[in-house]
């Protein structure tokens, strides 16, 4: 490993240390790229590293803090999952199928961060078209826990915590379908929002489940997802599900007070499944809360046990479409010799496609398809309308809703690959905000046999700044955002 | 056995918008292969759709111009279904709630008589791309400059009971959209094309029989054909003691045949579900209030119009009324003329018909502007030309592309209405035709005609037929 | 639920997917228990409930101009092309 950063280890920490021309952005970005190398073998967390790039962005920051023009974000390396579409730079979602795909365009997120002066260290590594809980579906391989290399770092977003986790990069962007930032952040000990659906464009984020999918951001603290969002959110044009609503100054929100809020302990995620040990360390959460005068109020989401087979018949309906278009004639993988058009489909698909992503796509084109879309489809939309009023009327009550994020710390390495029912069941606690569109976010809460915890809060639709403070004013009470694998100090 | 022909059309016209439904590439026609077709067009991973405002409004123009309820709420869904010119795997629809309800239009059959249509719905969706089969072997090229195209998918009741009723439906919409300005209509280039959905049962049942979908007429010869030849098929089948079976087929003009179409072989189960990509689409009073302020005089209206204000025929007020460019020449024609519409009505209906149909001609490009036209009827109505010597100006004003008088003054063709002309022709042509004035005399009347001719010939056509009548009936019957 | 071999085969070859002999038995057992498990559904009273297809409740569709914003890359776009010629891509031949 390379020696310790001459630099802070947050994107607040960094951005002020470019500020003070403390180091240029090339350094610090020469920094990260050295260490982002050196961790491939033993962490996976990357699918490519685009050093190039990175260090002409990097110099044309430290031309923007010569010339004056800097911004808040510029200079900052960061990295994008790989499934943001990237201009000019090989974009795989983790798949075979896009192994060869090199996107004509840049993502909205990632034309945006662009636009504010942020460095692309590269593309983070992710379970094959976002499906997974353990990042152990990717083509690329697997992404190992910075805390313990035998245990999965959680997924979707498993590459984007790992970095951030082992302060390769100070921020990632993610994904999150029905958890994939929030769960994976859990389980590397860093914090993840999930920004209300709409608030982020999901143009050049390539689609699992329309109706679920929204990018956001991991990074060691609240403070850092607050600059990320704050460059990511607002309105884009050539997303029609994106909403046309100001975005508000993250970073100055934070400064407000958690006393007087009310947070809702939700009844239901401590009713069953919850580890024990992983219950004391949110308790003792909320007992910082209530130090820092917050009302604690018992809550319930009398639906929220239905989320998971909700989410399991909506979003593989809308993956088993929006995966369609992956047929080996446009982009993407194509068999060798189709003997015709029907084996190229089926050949085309079955080699680009990884056993996981065929499972959903059969999933979805059963539930959909002649006989059984009222069965499962339709019922599985009138359960979401349930479960989303149970949202909105605990929010009648309270501000935040509060939670475990997982059911337990990170598993083993193949612990759970054999039955997808068991690795289903890890996002219990997630899928519920991806089904109403609320945001949600998980914020570092204590160690269960060494590894971390997380502790989500879950808000109304476009409570992200309210979100963010009351994870500030967590972290300025607590250290487990601050702590850091030993082997990556 | 006698049998009863039903019929339902499913009618796809190409919304004239600039840009596509869901994207901003161009729609123009004729484009170099895939120049058209951008990242949403191509499904790129990632991208989204975006509708198209224009779109909407041509889509609610037809349906208020069908008397059709038009939803205040519609939905985007996904047809899905793995095909080379579908690139996206599924393609944008509306199922089950369309923007255009249910509507109806008229349809003057071959006796006068009026029919009603029924027009079940009409909705929004994207067209395919092309896939092009020749000159290469074993397979196919594919381009997606059509891809994204808006339609509006046009959906009749079975009402239709003869191949010639399902053609004078089709031709009414064509005259409806080209009318709107929502669709150019063209036919060779595919923007106004149409299923058809045939069955036959035993005359007097009230049971559908098994139907054929015959997919992609794009000429309304074709239709007539298709459908013909497709009733006589399923006729043959059934009384051959065989059974119609639901497929899709496809119409060969070259053998003047339709076969069934084997990629379309197996059921298909297109899983349709709404767009998440796309939000519900919302027509407020207001929009539907502004579209209806810039809908033009529709065929019907305006055909009753011409009845009414030009004292014309309903057949003559149909045909002018077929086009709007058609009526607006006309009225142009009688504007210039000051009058005279049942002549000038006679006119566009006749010689200029028969010409430009002869050259395969719209109205817009006729060799005879309205200003001319009018020049010439002018000089009908004045008695300066009889009708007839009208006819030869008229074609050497096609051929020439002059004016009427310039053509009258050259070639002297100005009638002769000179009493004492008239007359000495008559003595002419008595004079040199003795024994058949003899006859005349004697009570032969029918050689009148005889006179009138030679004496027509003797003043080349030019003089006036009326005093021609006359005088020649004075001077045969003599001193 | 249980779901047959042929069930299997008749989804995978709806969804066009390839499936290898040995993978299909684990597919016919997985798919078997997620169905199962969505089968839970069936315990929620849902009479009268409105289907939710997005997250957005009270917005609709936005309209964009008609306007041409998009120029000819193809050349561009076709780099990931698996086979092109002519500025066409190019298929096993499609029969109708």
């Amino acid at each position: 490993m390379s020696a310790a950063p001459p630099h802070p280890r947050t994107l607040a920490g960094m951005a002020g240390g470019l500020a003070k021309r403390e180091f240029s952005s090339v350094e610090l970005t020469r920094h990260l790229l050295g260490r982002l190398e050196a961790a491939q073998p033993q962490l996976n967390a990357m699918i490519s590293i685009t050093g190039e790039g990175a260090l002409a962005a990097a110099a044309l920051a430290d031309g923007a803090f010569a010339s004056g023009k800097a911004g808040p974000l510029t200079g900052l390396p960061i990295v994008h999952k790989d499934i943001f579409c990237t201009a000019g730079v090989r974009t795989t979602c983790g798949s075979r199928m896009l192994d060869n795909f090199v996107s004509p365009y840049d993502a909205t997120v990632v034309a945006k961060l662009k636009a504010a002066g942020t460095v692309m260290l590269g593309k983070s590594n992710m379970d094959e078209f976002a499906m997974g809980s353990s990042n152990e579906t990717s083509f690329y391989g697997p992404v190992r826990n910075p805390w313990n290399p035998a245990m999965v770092p959680g997924g979707s977003s498993g590459g984007s915590a790992a970095v951030v986790a082992s302060r390769l990069a100070p921020a990632a962007t993610a994904t999150d379908t029905g958890g994939s930032i929030r769960q994976p952040a859990a389980l590397t000990g860093v914090t993840g929002l999930k920004p209300t659906y709409g608030r982020v464009s999901r143009y050049g984020m390539i689609a699992f489940a329309s109706s679920l999918d929204q990018a956001g951001v991991i990074a060691a603290t609240a403070e850092d997802c607050a600059m990320m969002l704050g460059a990511m959110a607002g309105f884009d044009p050539r997303d029609s599900t994106s909403v046309d609503a100001p975005v508000p100054d993250y970073v100055a929100a934070l400064a407000a007070p958690a006393k007087g809020l009310r947070i809702g302990l939700v009844k239901e995620f401590f009713d069953t499944g919850l580890d024990a040990e992983n219950e004391r360390q949110l308790r003792a959460a909320f007992a910082v809360y209530e130090k820092l005068g917050v009302t604690l109020v018992d809550v319930s989401l009398p639906n929220i046990g239905l989320s998971v087979p909700t989410y399991y018949v909506v979003a593989p309906a809308e993956c088993s479409s929006n995966l369609a278009r992956f047929d080996g004639v446009r982009f993407g993988h194509r068999c060798d010799n189709p003997k015709d058009l029907l084996d190229l489909y089926k050949r085309s698909r079955g080699e680009g496609f990884g056993a996981e992503v065929k499972r959903r796509i059969m999933t979805g084109t059963y539930v959909l398809s002649a006989g059984y879309y009222d069965a499962y489809y339709l019922k599985a939309q009138r359960v979401r309308q349930l479960i989303s009023a149970d949202f909105a009327q605990a929010f009648e009550h309270v501000d935040v809703l509060a939670g475990p994020t997982s059911p337990t710390p990170a598993f083993a390495l193949g612990a759970k690959t054999a039955d997808p029912i068991t690795m289903y069941l890890n996002d219990i606690y997630t899928i519920g905000a991806n089904l109403a569109g609320v945001p949600a976010l998980s914020v570092p809460c204590g160690f269960v046999n060494g590894l971390p915890v997380g502790l989500q809060l879950v808000g109304p639709h476009f409570s992200e700044a309210k979100l963010l403070a009351a994870a500030h004013a967590f972290q300025l009470e607590t250290d487990w955002h601050a702590r850091v694998p030993a082997a990556w100090l | 056995m006698d049998w009863e022909t039903v019929i339902g059309l499913e009618i796809h016209a190409q919304l004239s918008t600039k840009s596509k439904i869901f994207s901003g590439s161009s729609t123009a026609y004729g484009a170099a292969p895939n120049a058209q077709a951008n990242l949403v067009d191509l499904g790129y991973p990632g991208v989204l759709p975006v509708l198209n405002g224009e779109a909407v409004r041509m889509a609610v123009s037809f349906g208020l111009a069908v008397n059709a309820a038009i939803a205040p709420r519609s939905v985007f869904a996904r047809k899905n279904y793995f095909y080379p010119d579908l690139p996206k795997g599924y393609q944008i629809s509306q199922y089950e709630l369309p923007v255009v309800g249910k509507g109806s239009l008229d349809i003057v059959l071959e006796d006068g008589t009026k029919k009603r249509i029924g027009i079940t719905r009409a909705h929004l969706e994207e067209d395919a791309g092309k896939s092009l089969h020749e000159g290469l072997a074993g397979a196919s090229a594919i381009d997606l400059n059509r891809a994204g195209t808006p339609l509006v998918e046009i959906v009749s009741e079975p009402d239709m009971r003869s191949a010639k009723e399902a053609v004078a439906y089709m031709k009414k919409v064509h005259t409806l959209v080209r009318y709107l300005g929502i669709c150019d209509g063209n036919m060779q280039e595919g923007s106004f094309r149409c299923d058809a959905n045939v069955s036959v049962r035993p005359k007097g049942s009230d049971q559908f029989g098994t139907r054929a979908e015959i997919k992609n007429l794009n000429s309304f010869r074709f239709v007539e054909k298709a459908i013909n030849y497709e009733v006589a098929r399923q006729i043959d089948v059934l009384e051959g003691g065989g059974k119609v079976v639901q497929e899709t087929r496809l119409y060969d003009p070259d053998k003047g045949e339709t076969r069934s179409m084997r990629s379309k072989e197996e059921a298909n189960d297109y899983r349709y579900f709404p767009d998440p990509d796309l939000l519900p689409l919302e027509i407020d009073a207001a929009f539907l209030e502004t579209v209806r302020a810039t809908l033009p005089e529709l065929p019907d209206a305006k055909a009753t119009r011409f009845v009414a204000q030009y004292g014309l025929s309903e057949y003559d007020a149909g045909v002018l009324t077929a086009s709007r460019e058609l009526a607006a020449y006309y009225e142009d024609v009688v504007a210039r003329l000051g009058g005279e519409p049942k002549l000038a009505a006679n006119w566009v209906n006749g010689d200029l018909a028969a010409f430009l149909n002869r050259e395969n001609l719209e109205i817009d490009s006729s060799r005879v502007g309205a200003a001319q036209l009018a020049g010439l009827v002018a000089r009908i109505a004045d008695g300066t030309i009889s009708g007839k010597i009208a006819k030869d100006v008229f074609e050497a004003m096609w051929a020439s592309g002059r004016e009427a008088d310039a053509i009258i003054e050259e070639k002297g063709l100005r009638q002769i209405t000179d009493t004492g002309a008239i007359e000495r022709a008559i003595d002419e042509v008595m004079a040199k035709n003795p024994g058949q004035l003899a006859e005349y005399r004697a009570g032969k009347e029918k050689l009148f005609g005889f006179f009138v001719g030679q004496t027509m010939k003797a003043t080349q056509g030019k003089a006036n037929p009326a005093q021609l009548n006359e005088l020649l009936k004075k001077k045969l019957a003599g001193p | 639920m249980s779901l047959k071999r042929s069930d299997v085969e008749n989804i995978a070859h709806l969804a066009r997917l390839s499936l290898r002999e040995d993978e299909v038995a684990g597919y016919v057992e997985t798919l078997g228990n997620i169905l199962d498990m969505v089968g839970q559904l069936d315990r929620a009273a849902t009479g009268g409930i409105e289907p939710m297809a997005h997250p957005l409740r009270g917005l609709s569709q936005r309209l964009r101009a008609d306007v041409v914003t998009e120029a000819d890359a193809h050349a561009l776009y076709q780099q990931n092309a698996p086979r092109v010629q002519a500025g066409l891509y190019i298929v096993p031949k499609v029969i109708e």
